[in-house]
């Protein structure tokens, strides 16, 4: 059989740097934090209090009819809204495909979180009569691929990826290989995650897997600095739209880029740390690579999973350093969660956005707040200010709870 | 607030419809196109601003503005 190559043909995002891709990108290239202090709550028994959240949002009524704005927790929210974004620029309501070969595969860790947070505060509080009959419908992690389908008259695969911090990794992968083995000519991918809620706060707290620092939170994510203390929650989306490459020429689309490599493995090892050994993520990166026929040495830019934990940057650090050998010096390496936060289940999502502006307009985004690199973490992280470098072939990693391990690779789009 | 003018405000605040373009005689299904799900949520806005519980088998004969407010005003 005859295996399709996969073209990105759109890319939609929302986060703490931005409401859209532009944006975004403008403000990485600025070396901009997106995170802040959060003044949309009543954090006052929060023991953290920023995280990399959307400002000046609300999605458009022509997305969400007013009454249903209040029935959809918000990770759904900022998947229609990017997934509008990317759907735009694809031209793909343009396309003549079948609509049963039109998927979406959406990645979120939590799902809707906050509103079984408030709704179980109203049980408590009212009673079992007083929980809405669209509570179940808010919260579901398939609801937002749900939506799109209905939106727009998608009828092909649908499904949700729940894998944690690697959920809009899986969600790629599988939506690439849906494309790769011929049976949908276009997919909806990437994934949103929504969960800067009170509880999911004090749970990632109670792991000591935060930073705490409160007082500065522009300076609270530092991936690879000696000083960095714990992640900072962020939120948003990050959206692609996978065309077969064919297809996709012939109808004259802009292709942006193509998924060419995947890579997935377990650590196997433990609940919530990662091998310190990269037990997983090496094969990981390797399985990658194979698949993409490549060398080691043709990857141009790694963007990295990098946390700001003080255990996992020192962990990819040495995985990297493993697969890529002497080479591991030349290739710039940066971790976007500097400026967004980590976005957890779409992470790989808005990660995979910055990948290919990477690659499209010959730019590495940069790894901020990076003053005092760690002597464990001795790799080019890309410190400060993004970087001019033709790309060709760029890798991104994502890795979650449970020990999941998810590698894609963008190339450039050649004819 | 006279019974009928409340129901028409809940149901016009869960809709989204204008309370101007709903009458005594507007139908939830018919005429505002809401379906199991709303018509529950709605009930239980009813509920709530009223204070009583409406038995589900009630709910089913509840087709219109003005089966609400008759069934408000006999029962509150």
């Amino acid at each position: 059989m005859e295996i399709k190559r996969v073209a990105v043909t759109g890319i939609g995002s929302i986060c703490g740097l931005g409401n859209s891709t532009d944006e975004i990108w403008k403000n990485a290239l600025e070396s901009k934090s997106g995170i802040s202090t959060i003044d949309n709550q009543d954090t006052e028994n929060w023991p953290v209090k920023f995280a990399g959240i959307v400002r000046d949002f609300e999605i458009s009524d022509e997305l969400l009819d007013p009454k249903e704005k209040s029935r959809f927790d918000i990770f759904i929210h900022y998947a229609m809204h990017a997934t509008s974004e990317a759907i735009k620029q694809s031209k793909l309501l343009e396309a003549n495909y079948n609509p049963y070969r039109i998927g979406s595969i959406l990645g979120t860790g939590l799902g809707g979180f906050p509103i079984i947070e408030n709704t179980h505060t109203t049980y408590m509080e009212k009673g079992a009569r007083r929980v809405s009959p669209f509570f179940v419908p808010s919260f579901i992690p398939n609801m937002s691929t749900g939506k799109i389908s209905m939106h727009y008259g998608f009828k092909g695969i649908n499904h949700a990826v729940s894998s944690a911090c690697a959920s809009s990794a899986h969600a790629i992968a599988a939506a690439a290989n849906e494309i790769m083995l011929g049976r949908v000519d276009a997919v909806i991918t990437g994934g949103s995650e929504a969960v800067v809620s009170p509880l999911t706060m004090a749970g990632f707290n109670s792991m000591k897997a935060l930073s705490k620092n409160n007082d500065e939170p522009t300076k609270a994510s530092r991936p690879f600095d000696k000083d960095r203390n714990g992640f900072v929650m962020g939120e948003g989306a990050g959206i692609l739209i996978l065309e077969d490459l064919e297809k996709a020429k012939a109808r004259g689309a802009t292709i942006l880029a193509e998924v060419v490599g995947i890579g997935a493995t377990a650590d196997a090892y433990h609940i919530t740390a990662p091998h310190p050994e990269g037990g997983g993520t090496i094969p990981c990166m390797e399985q990658a690579i194979e698949s993409a026929g490549i060398k080691y040495t043709d990857i141009d830019y790694i963007n990295a999973h990098g946390t700001s934990t003080p255990v996992g940057d020192i962990a990819e650090t040495k995985a990297i350093k493993s697969v890529f050998k002497e080479h591991a010096k030349d290739l710039n390496v940066s971790s976007t969660k500097s400026m967004t936060g980590h976005l957890l289940g779409a992470a790989a999502g808005i990660e995979s956005v910055f990948c290919i502006k990477a690659i499209t307009e010959g730019i590495i985004p940069p790894t901020i707040n990076l003053d005092n690199q760690d002597e464990d973490c001795d790799l080019n992280y890309t410190a400060n200010k993004p970087v001019k470098k033709d790309i060709k072939y760029v890798l991104n990693n994502s890795f979650g709870f449970g020990g999941t391990n998810s590698t894609t690779i963008f190339k450039k789009y050649e004819d | 607030m006279e019974t009928q003018d409340k129901v028409i405000k809940i149901v016009s605040e869960a809709t989204k419809v204008d309370a101007a373009n709903i009458k005594a005689e507007t139908n939830f299904v018919d005429d505002l196109n809401l379906d199991s799900l709303d018509m529950v949520e709605m009930m239980m806005k009813m509920e709530e601003e009223f204070g009583i519980e409406i038995p589900e088998d009630k709910t089913e004969d509840l087709k219109t503005i003005n089966d609400v407010t008759k069934y408000l005003k006999e029962n509150v």
